[in-house]
């Protein structure tokens, strides 16, 4: 309610800052495509259905691809759309689906810190706005002309003025490749090295060797003294893991079989 | 077109994410609302450098350069992000972050805390799977 | 040897008997008893020896500084006149009486080794006071007297009587000894001296600053330490000790230092005609409330401790009276038959294995059993009563005459009213002596009913120590008061015509009063069987004795008194008498007026303390400890609530920030 109540003084707000013009078509549109984004983000944070929180985030993100093509960033558009549309969201499905996320309603998919966020998230909201508002209530961008993010004018100015850090951008993709393998793939590297992990709260459960594939089940003789009443909601019966004695003890292969799952 | 608009819009998507990030327990959520925060500030570097590209005769298209470096290293975050998730996940039993407060005062490790039921549901399930096999 | 150095020997004999009696207690226990009785019969000798040689003649002086102590000096001082040399052969006879007679009655008891020595050294400190030409000497003295009082009355400290009765007597007579030290360092302010000869000096010759002050304060410490009124009340309780103590403390050493004391420093005292008032109302009244009380007692040692209180009164009152000779004659006398009267009370007590004249006066033949204490009692009851010939008579005589002759304004060193005061006090209370000591005497020889349990005779230290007390109880008076005057200030001690047949008259009558009204009254005594005796009857005589004490409370319900309708003080005294069984309840008074008060204002210090000032302290710690587990409630673990508070404070001064550079 307080979200709403703060989302419609926002909107007073650039209503009003544009009141004394009558709005063009373009601004018609990106007022409603961002209505659109705004409430799909909204709606991404909230909603208690993990998957459907991927699912309106990849609105949200196309909505501002459509919001760069207003802008005459065209190439800005297309990017944001292979990138994030086609792979980033991709890949966090694929996380949700390795966490064992659960599918439909989770109860508790928001901390008990979300009025705090809350109250963070929109005094900053409120701060911002006000902020910008203020600043920028006489200025217009000059949407006519050549487009400002044609994939020519891009290209030039990449390949021109920014190689450098393109290509130090290259390696530092190149990087964060070979960390993602290295730590996912630690399964393999634990057998002849010592844990990169391992902490001191596991350190007294003893080494089964299948076990380190799911280091889960190691943790389970340290904690002998929890209650075994109710099993999670987020964790279904029928949700099972592939057994221990025949996974070839690499996380790629657990990958495909949950993915095939 | 005015300028408030996607200054705004990307003030409000950013607090959106802000949101997300300080409120979500799962840490694959948080991830989501890493990357709306990220795309408010895309929305901005794009519209302010459609804004300087008119005004000014010489540009660099900045704006523009920096927004296709943050989507390669946003690309590059949520790969790593990801790992690390499922590191956690795998060494935890869960990828809720409030679960994790080894740096709490006070608290042991969080793998016996007693409130922790997820690893009591996979450790059933284990022992399950146990006599099963056997 | 000088006359000086076997002065000084007298009190130090018994001082080194002491603390080779304390070291050898354990290691040598042969030692014990020669080492406690010889130094005190080596110092009677001396002191018979000083005093012969001293002879009533000019005082002997000596005084040696030791250490240079700044304005005022003080010296070991010795000054023995008179008064001194006879009160010191008191001393010694008494000590050695007791220590005798404590070897037979403390023969079986386990700390023998250090009571002989407190005794000794009880009786070196007395004899510290009596030679002593210093007053800061003398004060030494008398604070061992103290000290040693305390241990010796809680001798039978296995019994809660005994414990209570040791505290209480050390308690009070500090409470008198705290002014009485301030008096002192008055005094030496006002004269510059502390020895007793300037001092006596400067008071004849310059007079006092604040002779009233002066007086008032010592006279606090008198009363503390001869028991007077309002401070008597240890003296009763104190009665829970073993009787040889009773009869040191009560005959000899303690209460005599008070009596001695003023006796020494009467000019001080006359110098305030305020202060003889005072003196004389005190001994009034503690005369005839003791008098009062000892009638009603039932514990056969409480009533010598009343008639102790009451003696000790017409001492004070001879002295308010400004008449030390009587005063000192009276205390020679009153210490020989009072001794006799605690020792023979102790045989009896461990005859009877009972110190209640209640159960006394059911045993037939009591005097059968102990003919020695019978007719050594019954001599000194005679002297304590007054009757002529005895020594009694003469000694308070001399204190009625030198009363009638003050009260008639024939001198002007104390005034009318003091004489007046004394005079008739010391009548009433004559009868009241001689009543309370045939109702002793009646109840404790002459009762009827089963026989009294027969342990065989008596030991014969304790037996023979009462002959030898016997013989100046029945002689000394109508010897000494010839010869004395000579000692003393010249003054003429012998009775006159019209106090005498007064005082005789009235001791007379209270005796057959009491002898009639026992009479009327012993008839009940078969109807209501009543009285305890000691468990264990044929042990040794302190063994008994700690028993009877400690059975008193729980066998009659009180203390002082028992409910014995046989009594002849009950139809006496009529509705007076369980007032005066209870000391008129002054020590309820007393414990209204200023225990119940301390305690409120230790409990009220306590609370401040434990609730006020430890609060400050507590608050010092907790407040500290709550802010670090405020401080440690933000260290939840929980990431996302770390980023909360830092996006927060972001928030915040950016908005700050903003609204600074906006110059709102």
């Amino acid at each position: 309610m307080t979200r709403l109540a703060a989302t419609a003084h926002a909107m007073t707000q650039s209503a009003e800052s544009h009141g004394f013009l009558s709005p063009t078509g373009v601004e018609i549109a990106f007022l409603l495509v961002g209505l659109l984004t705004f409430g799909a983000a909204l709606v991404t944070v909230t909603t208690r259905q993990l998957v459907h929180a991927a699912l309106w985030l990849v609105v949200a993100l196309g909505g501002l691809a459509v919001e760069y093509l207003l802008l005459t960033a065209e190439f800005i558009a297309w990017v944001q759309v292979l990138i994030y549309v086609g792979s980033v969201v991709v890949l966090l499905l694929f996380g949700l689906m390795l966490t064992k996320a659960p599918i439909g309603r989770s109860p508790d998919a928001d901390s008990g810190n979300r009025w705090a966020a809350l109250t963070v998230a929109v005094a900053a909201a409120a701060a911002l706005v006000w902020v910008v508002v203020d600043a920028f209530r006489t200025t217009w961008i000059d949407l006519d002309g050549p487009a400002a993010g044609s994939t020519e004018v891009t290209g030039a100015s990449l390949f021109q003025n920014w190689v450098l850090p393109f290509e130090a951008l290259s390696v530092l993709l190149l990087a964060a490749l070979v960390g993602a393998i290295v730590l996912s793939r630690k399964a393999k590297a634990e057998s002849s090295s010592p844990p990169v992990n391992s902490r001191a709260g596991s350190g007294g459960s003893p080494s089964v060797p299948d076990s380190r594939n799911h280091p889960i089940e190691g943790t389970r003789p340290a904690a002998p003294a929890e209650s075994r009443t109710a099993a999670h909601p987020e964790e279904p019966a029928d949700h099972q893991k592939p057994d221990p004695a025949h996974d070839p003890a690499d996380a790629g292969t657990t990958t495909e079989q949950e993915g095939a799952r | 077109m005015h300028l408030a608009y996607p200054a705004v819009l990307s003030a409000l998507l950013f607090c959106t994410g802000v949101y997300g990030v300080l409120a979500r327990r799962n840490a694959i959520l948080v991830l989501m609302s890493v990357e709306l925060m990220l795309n408010a500030v895309n929305l901005n570097l794009v519209a302010f450098d459609v804004w300087l590209s008119r005004t000014a005769e010489e540009t660099l298209h900045s704006g523009q350069a920096l927004t296709l470096f943050t989507v390669a290293i946003a690309a590059a975050e949520i790969g790593i992000g990801l790992a690390i998730v499922l590191a956690v996940y795998r060494n935890r039993g869960t990828s809720h972050i409030d679960k994790l407060r080894d740096t709490a005062e006070g608290h042991g490790p969080d793998d016996t805390d007693p409130s922790l039921p997820d690893s009591d549901a996979l450790a059933a399930e284990q022992a399950e799977k146990a006599e099963a096999s056997t | 040897m000088t006359t000086t150095t076997l002065a000084a020997l007298v009190p130090v004999l018994p001082f080194l008997g002491a603390n080779a009696g304390l070291l050898l207690g354990r290691t040598a226990p042969g030692f014990v008893r020669p080492l406690a009785v010889l130094p005190t019969l080596t110092s009677l000798v001396l002191a018979v020896l000083v005093a012969v040689r001293q002879g009533g003649d000019a005082a002997v002086d000596a005084a040696t500084e030791l250490t240079p102590t700044g304005s005022v000096p003080i010296e070991l001082a010795l000054h023995i006149d008179g008064f001194a040399a006879l009160v010191a052969v008191l001393v010694g006879v008494v000590a050695s009486c007791v220590q005798i007679y404590s070897v037979g009655y403390l023969r079986d008891d386990p700390r023998y080794p250090s009571y002989a020595a407190l005794v000794s050294l009880f009786t070196s400190a007395m004899l510290l006071v009596v030679y002593s030409g210093d007053l800061i000497v003398l004060l030494v003295g008398w604070e061992v007297m103290g000290i040693c009082s305390y241990f010796l009355v809680g001798h039978y400290w296995e019994t809660p009587e005994a414990r209570a009765a040791s505290i209480k007597a050390f308690l009070v007579t500090k409470l008198g000894d705290v002014p009485f030290l301030i008096g002192l360092f008055a005094l030496a302010g006002d004269t510059g001296s502390f020895e007793i000869t300037k001092i006596l000096d400067a008071v004849a010759h310059d007079g006092l600053d604040h002779p009233t002050l002066i007086a008032l304060l010592l006279l606090a410490g008198v009363a503390g330490k001869s028991a007077q009124f309002p401070l008597h009340t240890w003296l009763p309780d104190a009665m829970a000790g073993p009787t040889p103590v009773s009869a040191l403390i009560h005959a000899a050493t303690m209460v005599a230092a008070g009596v001695y004391f003023i006796a020494r420093l009467l000019p001080v005292f006359a110098a305030s005609a305020a202060a003889m008032v005072v003196l004389a109302a005190m001994a009034a009244i503690t005369m005839a409330g003791s008098g009062l009380a000892a009638l009603a007692q039932d514990d056969i040692k409480r009533v010598l401790a009343y008639s102790t209180i009451g003696q000790l009164g017409y001492m004070t009152g001879a002295l308010a009276v400004a008449d030390r000779g009587a005063a000192v004659f009276h205390l020679l006398s009153h210490g020989a038959f009072k001794a006799l009267l605690f020792l023979a009370a102790g045989v009896i007590i461990h005859a009877a294995g009972t110190n209640s004249l209640a159960a006394m006066s059911r045993m037939g033949h009591l005097r059968d059993r102990v003919p020695d204490a019978y007719w050594t009692m019954t001599v000194a009851l005679l002297a304590l009563a007054a009757i002529p010939p005895f020594s009694g008579f003469f000694s308070k005589e001399s204190v009625l005459g030198a009363a009638e002759h003050v009260s008639t304004g024939h001198t002007e060193h104390a005034p009318a009213a003091a004489g007046w005061l004394v005079l008739l006090a010391g009548l009433l209370t004559a009868l009241l002596t001689a009543a309370y000591a045939a109702r002793l005497w009646l109840l404790a020889f002459r009762g009827r009913g089963a026989d009294a349990p027969d342990h065989g005779r008596q030991p014969l230290t304790m037996t023979v120590v009462l002959w030898v007390l016997a013989v100046p109880s029945l002689a000394m008076g109508g010897l000494a008061y010839r010869l004395l005057p000579d000692w003393f200030d010249g003054r003429d001690l012998a009775p006159t015509l019209t106090t005498s047949v007064l005082g005789t008259g009235l001791a007379l009558i209270g005796g057959i009063v009491t002898y009639a009204a026992w009479r009327h009254t012993t008839a009940h005594a078969a109807r209501v069987p009543l009285g305890a005796v000691a468990a264990h009857p044929e042990g040794g005589a302190s063994l008994v004795e700690a028993e009877a004490v400690a059975g008193h409370e729980p066998a009659y319900g009180d203390i002082a008194g028992a409910a014995d309708p046989a009594d002849p003080s009950r139809l006496l005294l009529g509705p007076l008498h369980h007032p005066a069984a209870a000391g008129f309840h002054l020590d309820a008074v007393y414990r209204v007026l200023f225990v119940r008060p301390v305690q409120a204002a230790a409990s009220l210090v306590q609370f401040l303390d434990r609730e006020v000032v430890d609060t400050y302290v507590r608050a010092a710690g907790t407040l500290p400890r709550w802010l670090g587990t405020a401080v440690r409630r933000a260290q939840t673990g929980n990431v996302q609530t770390y980023v909360s508070a830092l996006l927060a404070g972001t928030v915040v001064l950016a908005v700050a920030a903003v609204l600074v550079a906006s110059g709102a």
